[in-house]
């Protein structure tokens, strides 16, 4: 039996084509999937993200509890609302998983996990929390739903359908927060563009996802959002890293805090380690598609050297495909690789990614 | 969902038409199409090839998945439709028109063993259950 957003009527209503999305019943498009990458491009769409789940972490101590237990540094996070997107780490520094944290008091952060690990990641918080920070509460919060309003016109769009939202709102920078009535609005996203995530109670979704589509919002698929995720240069878990990757070998390094005095769960696996390889943009210049797994054979000084792509596709905005891989550390962007596609060997440039923000490419 | 009557299937889902002067021209059915969703790239055989009934001969690629195609008959490669490189979009549009390559058969017994429109609409009933 699938699971189920409080969307899946609406989507069923609006001839989406479901699919089982790691045990979620989801729309992978509306029609056309490449329609809704552009929409969301030049426009505004909205992706219904409720199998992600929203947990409350509430209680004294939780700053000090999520020091320890975030590879990123919560005390980053000064001004209530503000958001910082992190990995969750095992002792031996493999990634259980990405995550939104958003400061709301000092006794009340609120952090938002993926579908597919949302149970992992309740026990494990748990299991810390019993060991760490015994008095904390931790509430699983399916009780909302989440909708990502995205694009240039996204949040605009917004302010006409929540009335007097935009006041609040207009001035929140990226990865800022801020509560609205029922609704809680957080200038973040999966994109590469301009927009609002929007929590708001689960009895509330089909009414306002009704009333952005009257206001000419698009209903986007997970097709279209993996398709923006990958041209924006967002990492995908489960695919650009998992529980054995190293986060500084999956473009995260950005992400954990090794400068700090703070010890965190995951730090002395990560000291320890030598980092041998690293994430990298790829840009097809043969005919074809890259997918993931394909394998990437790199030459450098006479050597060859293996890596594989970690997440691949077609690139609607640009035309032609990209992928990420993980490929040695020596390799660098400029240089030309081959990719193991089938029986052929395609080549491949190696470019830093992103490879689109806010409508424009940057290859 | 309409399955034109003037075809024969395959069970891999793709469509043959056999054409008035003995050639077979060959695409992959609307049901294909439908489950793959927006193309974005064909590679298609050579003309001259010769392709073994049931041989992985094409690939189709949408923005979700890569596509075998399979000759559906033994035969010689006689012409490729080129247009679907730049545009692959169009076997979106429209799958039955937007052929992929002809073949002459090399063996017309091959063509005994297709689906009509009825034996396909049943492999669709079972897949779907």
């Amino acid at each position: 039996m699938l699971k189920t957003t409080p969307l899946n009527q609406t989507h069923r209503a609006m001839n989406a084509k479901m699919v089982d999305f790691g045990g979620w019943d989801m729309p992978l498009h509306y029609g056309s999937q490449l329609d809704e990458h552009h929409k969301v491009r030049s426009d505004a769409g909205m992706f219904d993200v409720s199998h992600m789940l929203a947990v409350d972490i509430k209680g004294e101590s939780t700053r000090a509890f999520l020091r320890q237990l975030f590879a990123n540094n919560v005390d980053k996070l000064t001004q209530p609302g503000k958001a910082l997107y992190s990995c969750m780490l095992n002792p031996q520094g493999g990634v259980i998983d990405d995550l939104i944290i958003y400061f709301l008091t000092e006794s009340w952060f609120r952090v938002v996990v993926n579908a597919g690990t949302a149970d992992k990641d309740m026990a494990w918080m748990q299991a810390r929390r019993d060991e760490l920070a015994p008095g904390l509460e931790i509430t699983p919060r399916r009780d909302l739903a989440m909708i990502a309003v995205q694009g240039p016109n996204a949040r605009a769009k917004v302010w006409q359908v929540i009335a007097g939202s935009q006041a609040v709102t207009e001035n929140l920078k990226l990865f800022q927060a801020t509560t609205f009535d029922q609704y809680f609005i957080a200038r973040t996203g999966y994109t590469g563009e301009d927009g609002f995530e929007i929590i708001l109670p689960a009895t509330d979704a089909a009414n306002f996802w009704n009333a952005l589509h009257a206001a000419g919002v698009a209903p986007a698929g997970l097709g279209a959002r993996d398709t923006l995720r990958l041209e924006a240069g967002m990492n995908l878990y489960g695919q650009d890293m998992d529980e054995a990757a190293n986060p500084l070998e999956s473009g995260l390094g950005w992400t954990v805090d090794l400068k700090s005095e703070r010890d965190f769960i995951g730090k002395q696996a990560l000291l320890a380690t030598p980092v041998t390889q690293q994430l990298i943009g790829l840009l097809l210049l043969d005919r074809g598609v890259l997918r993931s797994h394909q394998k990437v054979i790199a030459r450098h000084d006479g050597t060859e050297a293996e890596g594989e792509i970690t997440s691949g596709g077609f690139s609607p905005t640009l035309n032609q495909s990209i992928a990420l891989a993980r490929l040695p550390s020596q390799v660098s962007a400029g240089d030309e690789v081959q990719v193991v596609v089938r029986d052929k060997m395609l080549r491949a440039k190696v470019v830093k990614y992103p490879f689109v923000r806010n409508g424009k490419s940057l290859i | 969902m309409d399955i034109p009557t003037n075809l024969k299937y395959t069970k891999s889902h793709e469509w043959v038409r056999l054409e008035d002067d003995g050639s077979v021209t060959i695409g992959i059915t609307q049901h294909a199409q439908e489950l793959l969703g927006d193309m974005v790239f064909a590679e298609i055989p050579q003309v001259g090839r010769k392709l073994k009934q049931r041989e992985e001969c094409a690939v189709v690629e949408s923005v979700k998945a890569a596509a075998d195609v399979y000759a559906p008959i033994s035969g010689e490669v006689t012409a490729v439709n080129s247009e679907l490189q730049s545009a692959p979009e169009k076997i979106n549009q429209d799958a039955y028109a937007a052929w992929l390559f002809k073949l002459k058969p090399s063996n017309t017994a091959d063509l005994d063993g297709l689906l009509d429109a009825a034996g396909y609409q049943k492999v669709l009933e079972s897949e779907a259950h």
